[in-house]
């Protein structure tokens, strides 16, 4: 990876135009979250019939819903939802994941394949309908949807670590490494992790995207966060009822979500070229 | 030679794009082959001897590279031709075979379909017509049982029969010129011995004309009329075969020429002699271990592997990839563990250090059986023994600082504090030829030489007696590998280590061992001094293994051999096979021989 | 092949057995009475103890167990607890509606999305490169609902192209017409998801030793693209695309709810709000063999593409 110093990373950037981009909306993005109750020019919950439906306009930039709350107020604190519930999500699957595909690897044998077979149970049921079933069975509340969404990532991050897991474990340093007496933690902890984590951290950069369209996914489905907590997926659904008066009602969280997700593949993207030579862009 | 040369370069220069900057991999190159002549390029990794054959097939990357200089071939200026117009000549008047026979073919297409396909393109022929064809040449190549192969896909080929697959597709078009980038590197001696006559062979009876390119001065003695020397992208030298092999005038062309065994050089050198590189560097006078005092003893070793396949996982098959193996080192003696590759002598080296876990004999190290260890004395034990790798790459962990790399193993054994490790590293460094200075920096910023000096800096950091060096020199350039061979021997008279030296490399082995075993499917064959086993061979297959060497004598090249197309043979056998007992004799003073 | 059909097959029984056996448990170990579910609050006791007996739940948990395996394997799915009609029936009225949605848009996503890939990797650094890049990225960035309702808004409501409820059967007319809204929308996607997936195959496949040996005879690079590497870039292609036609069968819920389009995720909808126990079970044996069934598929072809598999 040449991104090893501060001007490696900022040298990298200006050569990867996408991934800068995407970097930049990522840091909005988490800005525009953690500022929400000072930026935001309305309570997101205060209801107000007068502006029901209303367009945007110079007082609503993005216009009002159906109960006249303000749209862009509700856009600024579901960004927090999403954010949190899509790090919280990933960062749970990402070291759950990690740590199966890590030991899986490691170990090999019986316990790899009857792990690897469960994972890929999970990988193959539809991820939609797993997260569905598991958010309605539990009560949508932020824990549980969180757990959802982590339990459907993590057999990606245990196949993202346990393929290079079991090409570092036959690399000669890690044989040097067993001929020198080193212990197991030692070697999986101090060798072997290192070299697999930028793969990881690049696989979980994608699957935040993926969590935040998953948490999106399933508040349009009716299994968000209960109203009147404001989501993205939430506002989408409830734009729906009315899309074919005021469309734009569904179409601002529509691109708020589309943004940052592509904001998100960029830099993931850009991440993988970085740390696979195959893929780099110069020959 | 009359009238024109069938190839001419004329001062190619060959750039290529790196990081945004144009770097020189050729410059000024100019050479001609005649009709019928054979031409070598000999020259080490980074040479630029295999970039000058891909410019003159044009298969360099058109966005990356940038090509200098003229390249005339049967009349024909090649630069100033068309894409399509250059595409009708490769695989047609002129072809290319590679190095690397395990991927040169594709996967998923029969060897048949490959081989008819530039009679497809350049001769019109239907499929059909091409696939009789097709076994006509496979048939030419002597690949066994043609008929039947031909519809098998590649990886059903062992890795001189797909070499052979590859020579036959070279060959479709009757092409006027043959470049053979390396094509034997990949290759077991014996297999390298095959091919090589089979290419001596079909270029005598096609009358083509052959560049070959190769690091391998005992192969040009094999197969050139001509040679050119290239180092660092520029010609250094170029005569007539038989004058460079005999009489080279640049020390570099003799440093090549010193890496390959010539018969007779050692005899009557009761030790082990460095490498002769013109300086005196490493040269120390290597020591005569005695041999009351075993250091380690191996009895009847046996380490198989299980196939499983099947639902539940049934061991299927089994690999006996160790046989009943027996020796034993004694102190600061060298063994050599020599035999071709999938024979077995690696994993009696990671079965020794318990890498791989025996499932019979004894490992006797210092008196203790190691196999007996539990986990915790087996840490321990391990200090005393150390291995070193072959890919000079793969042994350092890229994300780890040389320095921190070599003191890892002195502060987990508790055998420093991290202050005085520091020390010890400086002074390992120094003992492999290094200066203290490189502990800060990253393996990637080491040549394969220097991280292999890294890798025995490591290896010694614990004051090991015995180091097991699996293949440790077999990826470096000669030039390096001399150096690095001169260094472990030097170091061997130093501290009094003893090697347990696992190699494919004669020409290596000759120098550095007092002892030789020969390894052939698992099981020792023949096993003695140095000089008994290589110049006093009784077993067929050592004798086979040395005779296929290939030396830098020049009569080898009208010399015939009649060689066999063999099958590789392989150690995979049935669940209920039982290996039979291998009786020993003793023919000489601590030589003795299988039963064969 | 034919062992590796064999273990492929016996591994998908495994599959079935095990999420059977989990969606057993799981439905056991969920809080709520299914009984007190299905009668309300205001049931009497005699009338809910009635109820576990004619569902069952009177009986120890194994002979349940193994009265809901042979059940299942028997297509004797029980009554659904909102309707009273057999789970089954209702299920199988549904199946064809997503399976044939899920078909359609994964054809989409291969004729679309192959060519790109293939295009991509051959330009590759070029501006079509880039251009095809930042749109399979964007594609890819869609919520499948989010492209649903742009569809609609567009498609549907301002130019009047399509119906709004595309629930319409009969001619090949009207067939056309009401499953092309719903498989662009999600066929735009896979096709965004496979034209990345290729790319990447391709660019692998281009770079290999074998490549080198096709162009040095002399064979065409029409040729050498089409037939040499994409031969071999296939085989990853169509096991990410068999992985990627349960994802579609999963995200066809949400289509379904834009389109008001029957289908297994209208149902489940259904089922989860009314806590419909033995529906959410058939649909979950439902979706289960849907995924061994793909796989399988995904299996065989990958058997045919890559020669080293079916030697065995």
């Amino acid at each position: 990876m040449s991104a090893r110093s501060p001007v490696g990373v900022v040298s990298w950037l200006r050569a990867n135009k996408g991934a800068a981009a995407g970097l930049a909306v990522l840091i909005l993005l988490v800005l525009a979250a953690v500022l929400a109750p000072w930026l935001a020019p309305f309570d997101p919950l205060e209801q107000d019939i007068m502006n029901r439906l209303k367009p945007p306009s110079h007082e609503h930039w993005l216009g009002a819903d159906y109960f006249g709350r303000d749209t862009l107020s509700r856009l600024l604190y579901g960004a927090r939802v999403s954010l949190a519930i899509g790090a919280a999500a990933t960062l749970i699957a990402m070291i759950a994941g990690a740590a199966i595909g890590l030991f899986a690897g490691w170990r090999g044998g019986g316990f790899d394949a009857a792990a690897m077979q469960l994972m890929d149970m999970l990988l193959a049921f539809p991820s939609l309908i797993l997260g569905l079933i598991v958010v309605a069975m539990l009560g949508p509340s932020m824990p549980n949807i969180i757990a959802a969404i982590a339990l459907t990532s993590i057999p990606t991050f245990a196949r993202v670590a346990r393929a290079p897991t079991i090409v570092m474990k036959r690399r000669e340093f890690v044989e040097a490494g067993r001929s020198l007496g080193f212990s197991d933690a030692r070697l999986i902890l101090r060798h072997v992790l290192p070299n697999i984590f930028p793969e990881i951290l690049v696989m979980g950069t994608l699957w935040l995207a993926n969590a935040i369209r998953t948490e999106a996914s399933l508040a349009f489905i009716g299994l968000g966060l209960k109203p009147p907590t404001p989501t993205w997926g939430g506002m989408i659904r409830e734009g729906f009822d009315n899309i074919l008066d005021s469309a734009w009602l569904a179409m601002v969280p529509s691109v708020a979500i589309l943004v940052v997700v592509f904001a998100l593949n960029l830099l993931g993207d850009g991440l993988r070229d970085a740390i696979d030579p195959k893929l780099r862009n110069d020959p | 030679m009359n009238g024109e040369p069938l190839l001419t370069v004329e001062n190619l220069g060959v750039d290529f794009r790196v990081e945004g900057a144009w770097r020189p991999a050729v410059s000024e190159l100019s050479f001609s082959l005649g009709g019928r002549e054979t031409l070598a390029i000999v020259g080490e990794s980074g040479s630029g001897k295999s970039v000058t054959a891909l410019a003159i097939m044009r298969l360099l990357p058109g966005a990356s590279s940038r090509v200098r200089g003229a390249i005339r071939f049967n009349g024909q200026t090649l630069s100033s031709l068309s894409d399509e117009a250059m595409r009708t000549l490769r695989g047609d008047a002129m072809t290319m075979i590679f190095q690397e026979p395990m991927t040169s073919l594709n996967p998923v297409l029969t060897v048949g379909f490959q081989i008819g396909e530039a009679l497809v393109y350049h001769r019109g022929l239907t499929r059909a017509a091409a696939r009789s064809e097709a076994l006509r040449l496979l048939e030419r190549v002597k690949v066994p049982a043609a008929r039947q192969r031909i519809a098998e896909h590649p990886h059903r080929f062992s890795g001189g029969m797909r070499q052979r697959v590859m020579i036959a597709m070279a060959l479709a078009c009757k092409p006027k010129l043959l470049i053979a980038d390396e094509p034997t590197t990949a290759l077991d001696v014996t297999v390298q011995a095959e091919i090589l006559e089979l290419i001596k062979q079909l270029q005598t009876e096609e009358g083509m004309s052959v560049v070959f390119i190769t690091h391998d001065m005992g192969v040009v003695a094999e197969i050139a009329d001509r040679v050119v020397v290239m180092c660092r992208g520029e010609k250094i030298e170029e005569g007539n075969a038989k004058k460079i092999l005999l009489s080279p005038r640049e020390t570099y062309t003799k440093v090549l020429l010193a890496a390959v065994p010539l018969p007779g050089s050692m005899r009557g050198e009761s030790r082990p002699k460095p490498f002769d590189l013109g300086d005196t560097g490493e040269n120390v006078a290597p020591i005569m271990p005695d041999p009351s005092l075993p250091l380690l003893v191996v009895e009847n070793l046996v380490t198989r592997f299980p196939i499983r396949s099947g639902l539940i996982g049934r061991i299927t098959a089994r690999v006996h990839a160790v046989e009943n193996v027996s020796f034993s080192i004694g102190s600061g003696e060298t063994l050599a563990l020599v035999g071709e590759s999938g024979c077995g002598k690696s994993t009696v080296g990671r079965s020794i250090l318990r890498l791989v876990e025996p499932v019979g004999g004894a490992v006797l190290f210092e008196g203790r059986d190691m196999l007996a260890l539990a986990r915790e004395p087996l840490r321990a034990a391990r200090q005393r023994m150390q291995m070193i790798f072959q890919d000079p790459f793969g042994s350092l962990n890229p994300r780890m600082s040389v320095g921190a790399a070599i003191a890892e193993p002195i502060i987990v054994h508790g055998l420093a504090n991290a202050r005085q490790a520091v020390d010890r590293v400086a002074d390992l460094l120094r003992k492999v030829g290094l200066t203290p200075d490189m502990a800060s920096r990253l393996p990637h910023e080491f040549s394969g030489g220097q991280r292999q000096r890294i890798a025995i800096a490591r290896a010694l950091a614990l004051g090991p007696k015995l180091i097991v060096a699996d293949e440790a020199v077999s990826a470096l350039d000669v030039s390096v590998k001399a150096r690095v061979v001169n260094l472990l021997m030097r170091l061997q008279a130093e501290l009094g280590l003893a090697f347990l030296f696992i190699s494919h490399d004669i020409a290596v082995v000759e120098r550095i061992s007092h002892r030789v075993a020969v390894m052939f499917l698992g099981e020792i064959v023949e096993i003695g001094p140095r000089a008994a086993i290589l110049e006093d061979a009784r077993h067929p297959y050592t004798r086979e293994l040395i005779s296929s060497v290939p030396t830098p004598d020049p009569s080898r090249r009208t010399f015939r051999r009649a060689v066999e197309t063999k099958e590789a043979a392989n150690s995979l056998r049935a669940v209920d096979y039982r290996p039979p007992r291998r009786e020993y004799r003793e023919v000489g003073p601590g030589h003795w021989v299988g039963e064969f | 092949m034919a062992a590796f059909l064999t273990r492929r097959i016996g591994l998908a029984f495994v599959t079935l057995f095990t999420v059977l056996t989990l969606v057993f448990f799981i439905m056991r170990v969920l809080p709520g009475d299914p009984a007190q579910v299905i009668l309300g609050d205001q049931a009497s006791r005699e009338a809910i103890e009635a109820l576990h007996v004619r569902l069952g739940l009177d009986q120890p948990l194994a002979a349940q167990y193994v009265r809901f395996l042979t059940g299942a394997l028997r297509g004797d799915w029980g009554l659904s607890m909102v309707s009273g009609r057999p789970v089954l029936g209702e299920v199988m009225k549904v199946l064809p509606w997503t399976l044939e949605l899920s078909a359609v848009s994964l054809a989409l996503g291969v004729i679309l999305g192959v060519p790109l890939g293939v295009w991509a990797a051959v330009r590759r650094n070029r501006f079509l490169d880039y251009v095809i890049r930042a749109g399979s990225l964007a594609g890819l960035s869609f919520p499948a609902f989010v492209a649903a309702i742009v569809l609609l808004l567009l498609f549907a409501i301002e130019l009047r192209w399509f119906p709004v409820i595309s629930a319409r059967r009969g001619s090949l007319g009207a067939w056309t017409q009401s499953i092309a809204l719903p498989a662009l929308s999600l066929g735009l996607n896979a096709a965004a998801y496979l034209t990345r997936v290729t790319r990447s195959a391709m660019l692998e496949a281009l770079s290999e030793d074998y490549i080198r040996t096709a162009t040095a005879k002399g064979v065409p690079s029409r040729i050498v693209i089409w037939r040499h590497a994409l031969r071999n870039a296939a085989i990853p292609i169509i096991t990410v695309a068999g992985l990627y036609l349960s994802t579609l069968i999963g995200n066809s819920v949400l289509t379904e709810i834009v389109f008001s389009r029957p289908g297994l995720g209208k149902l489940i909808v259904g089922a989860l709000s009314q806590r419909d126990y033995t529906m959410l079970q058939g649909l979950m044996v439902i979706y289960t063999l849907c995924v061994v069934v793909v796989n399988l598929i995904s299996d065989l072809a990958y058997g045919v593409a890559d020669p080293r598999v079916s030697y065995g």
